[in-house]
């Protein structure tokens, strides 16, 4: 068996949920490959190289992959997929818009978001908003899976794989790229960080998120929002955690004026440990928090931040 | 234009799941089922591209059981002016959808494909890109803006660390994102014409395509239950306890 997995990258760095689908990829077991798709990505192909477990580092740097836009990105993969029984990625929004591509290229099911691997066909993942976890087993010859990050530990820094250009280059006359408007943060990124706290509805305004700051910056902790907050404006959307957002599972989770609706827990209930501040004592968030604190928020977040 | 939606019949996301005894499935016997929130906006999408002038018809597909004409009556009362089901008792993945749905696309040659960028029952997150894939169009995943200009559509995306804008040539495929827009509810007189508007019936079989999946369900079980929490009185107490009993301050 052999594994290719794509590396996720973002301005010029290998994102850490690459490490992590090494993770997984070692637990299917074979040789693991990593594909480096990009412009201007040896970097990056360097820093994959360095992933233990991986075997070798094949970079397809071409403007072609600028910004890794699905139709390029998936016909270079289903060109690359005949040496490979597995073709892994990350589930970011990136690996999302590219395997399914890639899988119906194939003609092969995807298994999306797996949580853990029983086999080498047989994967386990959330459904029904994470309040289900399915057992699914593929008989498809190419298995395309998404990894969900927080499901496996990073492999660490200790390869030292071969890098080979690849040559393919994929013609896209279907779609171009425009313009990106990235959210500026110097906090850790929301799905890698250790602690999380996360602001609601309850919060009352967007200026009243600057109170998550000071605990934020004592914590190395990122910020994140459930919907209510995006929607009413607060916040912008990537800040998002929930099953239409991003999936966090920090050692430290702290909800604020979050009532806990079934969509936002998808995205936090495997948290190591869950705070929540709530004043309805009666708020579902209180079922998983592991320590509870009935307070009005606009109280208790200044005196929790002066006693860190 | 005319514009093609896809439309999913699950179970309404306010339903809290229970997972089978014998650990088979999801129990979906006599709970409440609705069409899938994503759709709905991929729908609501549609309406307001005819509203504007900008497409010409308004055709919405599924593919699943009979039952799942309901949604299709739904979606003809929010603004679609005609249906096609695809009918098939046959568990139906992604894939099968994808295909199912190609066919369609084939026949009815739409300049604008939109879908829900997932089904919060599977949450799968596959059938728009595999659609696009089979049809060899480009694809605008996770849309949260819009926009037609002669022969293409400027969609603003969400990703990871912000918001993409790409430019595609149409014909296209494009998956709503919850941002995109607020749906309308159906009036009752709209629910009264929905039900004379036309639908046509058609099963895998006539499309000439198979929907069966080669993934099977192996089992299905309920998440690891978390332990019950406790209540602090104060912000000494939450701190006392995170940093000597969680130990993770």
């Amino acid at each position: 068996m052999s594994i290719l997995v794509l590396a996720e990258h973002h301005d010029g760095a290998l994102a850490g949920a690459t490490a992590h689908v090494v993770a997984a990829a070692q637990q299917i077991g074979g040789d693991i490959d990593v594909l480096v798709a990009g412009e201007g990505v040896s970097a990056i192909a360097e820093a994959a190289a360095r992933l233990g477990g991986v075997s070798k580092v094949r970079v397809a740097d071409h403007a072609a992959y600028a910004h890794l836009l699905a139709e390029p990105t998936a016909a270079l993969i289903a060109e690359l997929a005949g040496d490979y029984s597995h073709v892994l990625a990350t589930a970011s929004t990136t690996g999302k818009n590219v395997l399914p591509r890639v899988a119906a290229l194939k003609d092969v099911a995807q298994i999306s978001e797996i949580i853990a691997v029983e086999s080498a066909d047989t994967f386990k993942r959330p459904i029904y908003a994470g309040n289900a976890i399915a057992t699914v087993q593929s008989e498809d010859a190419l298995k395309v899976i998404t990894v969900r990050a927080t499901g496996f530990d990073a492999v660490g820094e200790s390869g030292s794989a071969s890098i080979e250009a690849v040559d393919f280059v994929a013609d896209n006359t279907q779609s171009t790229f425009v313009k990106e408007a990235l959210a500026q943060s110097d906090r850790p990124e929301l799905g890698a960080a250790k602690v999380v706290i996360s602001g609601g509805r309850g919060m009352g305004s967007g200026d009243n998120f600057t109170l998550l700051e000071g605990i934020a910056d004592k914590l190395g902790a990122a910020i994140g929002a459930s919907r209510a907050a995006v929607d009413a404006g607060f916040v912008p959307n990537d800040m998002q955690v929930g099953q239409t957002g991003k999936i966090v599972a920090p050692d430290l989770y702290i909800a604020v004026g979050i009532s806990g609706a079934i969509q936002h827990l998808a995205g936090m209930k495997d948290s190591k440990v869950i705070v929540a501040i709530n004043k309805d004592e009666e708020a579902p968030i209180f079922q998983v928090a592991d320590y509870g604190l009935v307070a009005d928020l606009f109280e208790a977040v200044p005196e929790l931040e002066q006693q860190l | 234009m005319k514009i093609l939606v896809a439309v999913k019949r699950v179970l309404d996301y306010n339903v809290k799941i229970r997972v089978k005894p014998d650990h088979s499935d999801v129990d979906l016997t006599n709970v409440k089922m609705a069409m899938n929130p994503f759709c709905e906006i991929a729908v609501e999408e549609a309406v307001r591209l005819k509203e504007k002038g900008v497409a010409s018809e308004v055709i919405v597909a599924t593919v699943g059981p009979k039952a799942a004409q309901e949604q299709l009556r739904t979606a003809l009362a929010l603004g679609a002016d005609r249906a096609v089901h695809v009918e098939t008792d046959e568990r139906v993945e992604s894939l099968g959808a994808a295909k199912a749905l190609a066919k369609i696309v084939e026949e009815e040659q739409p300049g604008l494909v939109i879908l829900g960028k997932q089904a919060i029952d599977t949450d799968n997150n596959q059938t728009g890109q595999m659609l696009a894939a089979l049809t060899g169009l480009p694809q605008g995943t996770f849309a949260s803006e819009v926009v037609v200009e002669n022969d293409t559509a400027k969609v603003t995306r969400e990703v990871d660390g912000g918001l993409q804008t790409v430019s595609l040539t149409l014909p296209a495929i494009v998956t709503t994102d919850l941002r995109l827009n607020e749906p309308r509810y159906a009036k009752l007189p709209d629910i009264m014409k929905a039900k004379k508007k036309p639908m046509d019936v058609k099963t895998p079989a006539d499309l000439g395509i198979e929907v069966a999946s080669k993934v099977t369900l192996v089992k299905v079980e309920p998440p690891a239950e978390r332990q019950g929490g406790v209540k602090v009185g104060s912000v000494d107490e939450l701190v006392d306890k995170l940093k000597n009993e969680a130990k993770v301050l």
